[in-house]
């Protein structure tokens, strides 16, 4: 993204020659013309590398069995400053606790990543992805399922190498 | 070898009718997408490649959407008028094609075929008469707009028009002095027997006709009828999808029409560089490519392949002005009104009647002399017109017609300076 500013060294008043000045200016388009040093982005087939600690949509990670990882401790939507998280927890038979609602609304996140910070299981995480274009508002509140089914990158807050932070 | 007679020429005729229209408007379609890429290229953009292989389906594109988009007229503005103007904007700069010879005599089984639409004795007069008339579909449609931009749009190309057709006209005198003809086969002949184009012995006509060209197409920097800045979009604001379109058609077919004008009548139009064996002329009801040493017409040998060659130079030449259309559209600003006045009357005006009187008094001295009509009478002449074009760049450059802001300010603040950047 080579754009550069470039000083403008303005002739002197009353020494402006209209002739040489179109020549001059004839010259360098011809040289664009010949030459075009494109500084555009072919967006769909050509992508931007996203940073490492880019923060996109959110993403639910899974256990091997499909189950979330997420404990349903309301830690998430507690530190969340939008307050974008609706969390309504359960408990099975052998007391394990997990989300019966899990709602993130992405219109009103503001995408600071508190939630994958806070999260003591590392369940949440917000993904290095941001094309999420939909056809009505209401698809922009993404469920477990919805959450579960991304697959993109995750953000590299969180280490794979060292998964529980310490 | 007989020209083509009889039904075998009306039907000729029909198909090079048929052919040459289809031609204009496939080249006219392609240069709004040359226009589109080039200015892409030349601001460091990309422009339209979505459509097609290098964009290359857009102006069917662009066609489509154009029919099909809503016609809207307004409420205002006189109906018969609102639609007779952009149909006498478009037709008059599709017909002057048909006078532009474009490429070498083709054999055919019925006789040889001039690759010529009409080939009326009275050539450029008929472009000059016609291409004027462009002007009432731009003055139609500003006025019957209703509206004070296309109005005052339509004002402005009137008065632009009518301004530089008289420069455009007079500098074409002096082309007439050295072919000695208005026809432009003719002028495509006399060029190949100078063994010179006429843009280096006539290099002061050159330079005013493009000047001109620019003008009458009113392409930047003399868009004054448009000027988006100033009148929305000139005379053209009120129209809307295909009507609109044919408002953009003429002016893309006026811009090749002065293309393949200024191609002929300096370029040589067909003629090929650097050889003889293309050249071919009606001399007395015979093809012939030249004369020999004692005066003897030699006999050209058409051929369907000289046809091609010739019709692919022709297309060069052309394709090289409406590039340098595009490429003197997208880098020079608009004139100011008053400028464009100034420069059409009190510059372009005396300079071609002086031109005139310097080109008629030169060839009156190598007649008298008695150098023959050749390459050296062409020299000569180039050595004259060099002369005056370094006088007319001369004078124009230094700062006495178009003074800026910058020169003003200068003089009520003597502190000197030193030399420009």
């Amino acid at each position: 993204m080579a754009i550069t500013v470039k000083t403008m060294h303005r002739p002197e008043p009353g020494r402006t020659s209209y002739l040489r000045a179109a020549v001059k200016g004839m010259s360098l388009t011809l040289r664009h013309m010949l030459n075009p040093s494109t500084v555009t982005q072919q967006y769909p087939e050509e992508q931007t590398e996203l940073s490492p600690r880019w923060r996109g949509t959110h993403r639910m990670e899974v256990h091997a069995d499909g189950r979330p990882k997420c404990v349903a401790c309301g830690l998430c939507p507690t530190v969340c400053p939008a307050n974008c998280i609706r969390l309504v927890g359960g408990e099975d038979d052998q007391g394990n606790r997990y989300p019966i609602v899990f709602e993130i609304d992405e219109f009103r996140c503001i995408f600071c990543g508190m939630c994958q910070e806070v999260c003591p299981v590392e369940a949440i995480h917000v993904g290095r992805h941001f094309e999420n274009a939909e056809y009505t508002r209401e698809r922009f509140v993404y469920d477990l399922d919805r959450l579960m089914e991304q697959d993109h990158p995750v953000t590299l807050l969180w280490d794979p190498s060292d998964p529980a932070g310490e | 070898m007989e020209p083509i007679s009889g039904l075998a020429a009306l039907l000729s005729s029909s198909v090079k009718i048929a052919l040459v229209f289809s031609g204009v408007m496939l080249v006219v379609a392609y240069t709004t997408l040359a226009e589109r890429r080039v200015s892409a290229f030349i601001q460091d953009r990309i422009g339209p490649n979505r459509v097609g292989p290098f964009g290359l389906l857009q102006p069917i594109a662009d066609g489509i959407k154009n029919l099909l988009k809503e016609e809207t007229s307004p409420a205002a503005a006189s109906r018969t008028f609102f639609i007779l103007g952009p149909i006498l904007a478009m037709v008059p700069a599709m017909v002057t094609f048909a006078v532009i010879p474009f490429a070498a005599p083709l054999p055919t089984p019925w006789g040889v075929v001039d690759m010529i639409v009409a080939d009326v004795p009275i050539g450029i007069l008929y472009i000059l008469a016609f291409s004027s008339l462009g002007v009432y579909g731009v003055v139609l449609g500003g006025w019957a707009s209703n509206n004070k931009y296309a109005f005052l749009g339509a004002l402005r190309a009137s008065a632009q028009m009518v301004s530089y057709e008289v420069a455009l006209g007079l500098s074409l005198i002096a082309v007439f002095m050295l072919a000695g003809s208005v026809t432009l086969t003719e002028m495509v002949w006399q060029q190949q027997q100078l063994d010179l184009w006429f843009a280096f012995p006539l290099s002061l006509a050159f330079l005013l006709f493009v000047i001109s060209a620019f003008a009458e197409t009113n392409r930047l920097p003399f868009d004054m009828p448009e000027a988006e800045s100033e009148l929305v979009t000139g005379y053209h604001t009120e129209y809307s999808a295909m009507k609109f379109s044919m408002f953009f058609i003429a002016e893309y077919s006026h811009m090749l029409t002065a293309s393949a004008l200024m191609a002929t009548l300096f370029l040589g139009g067909w003629d090929i560089p650097f050889a003889t064996w293309d050249d071919a002329f009606w001399y007395e009801g015979v093809l012939i490519r030249g004369f020999g040493p004692d005066g003897v017409p030699l006999a050209a040998s058409p051929a369907w392949w000289k046809t091609l060659f010739t019709l692919g130079v022709f297309a060069l030449k052309t394709g090289f002005f409406l590039v340098f259309f595009i490429w003197v559209r997208w880098t020079l600003p608009r004139f100011r009104y008053d400028q464009v006045m100034q420069l059409g009357w009190k510059v372009m005006l005396p300079t071609s009647l002086a031109y005139i009187m310097v080109m008629a008094a030169s060839m009156l001295i190598l007649d008298q002399v008695g150098v023959a009509y050749g390459f050296a009478y062409g020299l000569a002449l180039t050595g004259v017109s060099l002369v005056c074009t370094l006088l007319f760049i001369f004078y124009l450059d230094d700062d006495r017609i178009m003074k800026g802001a910058g020169a003003r300010q200068a003089a009520s603040d003597p502190v000197p300076t030193e030399g420009g950047d």
